[in-house]
């Protein structure tokens, strides 16, 4: 008896959705991201008005001046789904377990001298309270944002800034005690220097227009804020107190980096829509980073008494050098 | 000239590798087979970790490709940023 091999191809009747067909205008298989994320949002046939803003639709594009034909324009260049986005952050949270228990284990904190330890608790503990803002913010941006592209990464973006605040809080564990975390709200809500970002973080708060909330927090002040905290006083600080605080704010230095890309591609993909677009967004980041500055001038202080200066107009260089790469030179 | 080609895996990552390769490569030919991918192209084919970074949205290591390589053609020209296959002109 002789057995005859053949392949035998069988060929898919469909390769995705039929809402993706009709986006690409072919029947092709497309990403787990994509597939995840286009079009899921609700658009029509909405029976009620949230009682909160009876003016508005339960999604509605209206919370913004910003205007965009599709909304799912704005993706998310790392391509985050829920799947994606848990093993990502699995994995940085391993790593940044791994590095605060080698400090613990090492002793490293109680290298650095005491001096220093209350510069460090002094500067780094109150961003706990800045972080819990951009967690609000940026979750007020996933409800009241339009189309899940956007919402969807606004979402992630909130969880990260929680996730900061706690390593923030696990850093001054380890450096000082409670007494530490509680002496952090005390110079928040009461010293002087961090009066003015404090301001700036609460009238985001209450900041309704949902794109320009996002232009202020994500893209203005976390991007001159995390260089300043997380490159420039980290340099400055490890010269003396080695590189704990490094290891300890390893996961903020390269978050930032990461969710750049996500900042970046939404705001270049708003100013190309449109003249209109493009005016309002460089006009909200004129203002904003104006503000930011002049915010973020006391509490670099706090870290670099002799070079704040200095440190805070390279931040600001590279922060124009950014926006100027998204087309926002004004 | 004969042509060159790649044999990958179908899959996920796969089907990122080969959008890029085609973007990348104009002349390249995509031939689809029961789990797997061939690109052919005439002479020269460039598989950039650049574009790949693009379309799969995250880092890539070149040497990443061996696990979705089934076969292939040509010299191979390897660097960090390309994979280069070609046959001496």
């Amino acid at each position: 008896m002789t057995i005859d091999l053949r392949t035998v191809s069988i060929t898919p009747l469909r390769h995705t959705f039929d809402h993706l067909v009709r986006r690409m205008g072919a029947d092709k298989p497309v990403s787990r991201y994509i597939e995840g994320t286009m079009d899921v949002q609700p658009v029509e046939n909405f029976h009620y008005r949230p009682t909160w803003g009876p003016r508005f639709e339960i999604f509605d594009p209206g919370h913004t001046a910003i205007r965009m034909r599709d909304w799912y324009a704005l993706k998310d260049p790392r391509q985050y789904y829920y799947g994606a986005y848990t093993i990502a952050r699995a994995r940085t949270q391993e790593n940044a377990d791994a590095d605060f228990q080698f400090v613990e284990s090492r002793g490293l904190a109680d290298e650095c001298p005491p001096p220093l330890r209350e510069t460090i608790l002094d500067f780094y503990l109150p961003l706990r309270h800045v972080a819990y803002g951009g967690n609000l913010n940026n979750t007020a941006i996933g409800g009241k944002g339009y189309g899940t592209a956007f919402t969807q990464a606004a979402v992630y973006y909130a969880v990260d800034q929680l996730a900061i605040a706690q390593y923030l809080t696990r850093l001054g564990l380890t450096l000082g005690d409670e007494e530490s975390l509680a002496r952090g709200k005390r110079a928040w809500l009461d010293g002087a220097a961090w009066q003015p970002l404090r301001r700036l973080v609460e009238d985001l708060l209450v900041q309704e227009d949902v794109f320009e909330l996002f232009l202020a927090q994500d893209l203005v002040l976390d991007g001159l804020l995390y260089p300043l905290a997380y490159e420039e006083a980290d340099r400055a600080l490890r010269r003396e107190a080695g590189s704990a605080v490094s290891m300890m704010t390893r996961f903020q230095a390269e978050w930032f980096a990461e969710s750049s890309k996500w900042v970046d591609a939404v705001a270049k993909a708003a100013v190309a829509e449109s003249g209109d677009n493009r005016a309002l967004i460089v006009r909200w980041t004129d203002e904003w980073r104006a503000r930011a500055l002049e915010a973020l001038a006391p509490v670099a202080a706090l870290a670099l008494p002799d070079s704040s200066a200095e440190a805070l107009a390279r931040v600001s260089d590279a922060f124009d050098a950014r926006a100027a790469r998204l087309g926002l030179a004004s | 000239m004969s042509k060159i080609f790649v044999v990958l895996q179908k899959g996920d990552e796969s089907r990122g590798i080969v959008e890029a390769i085609v973007d990348d490569n104009t002349a390249a030919e995509l031939e689809e087979h029961p789990a797997l991918y061939r690109v052919t192209a005439p002479g020269r084919m460039v598989i950039r970790r650049a574009s790949i970074e693009d379309h799969l949205g995250r880092p890539f290591d070149l040497h990443e490709l061996q696990l979705y390589l089934v076969s292939l053609s040509g010299h191979v020209d390897e660097s960090d940023e390309e994979f280069v296959l070609s046959w001496n002109a």
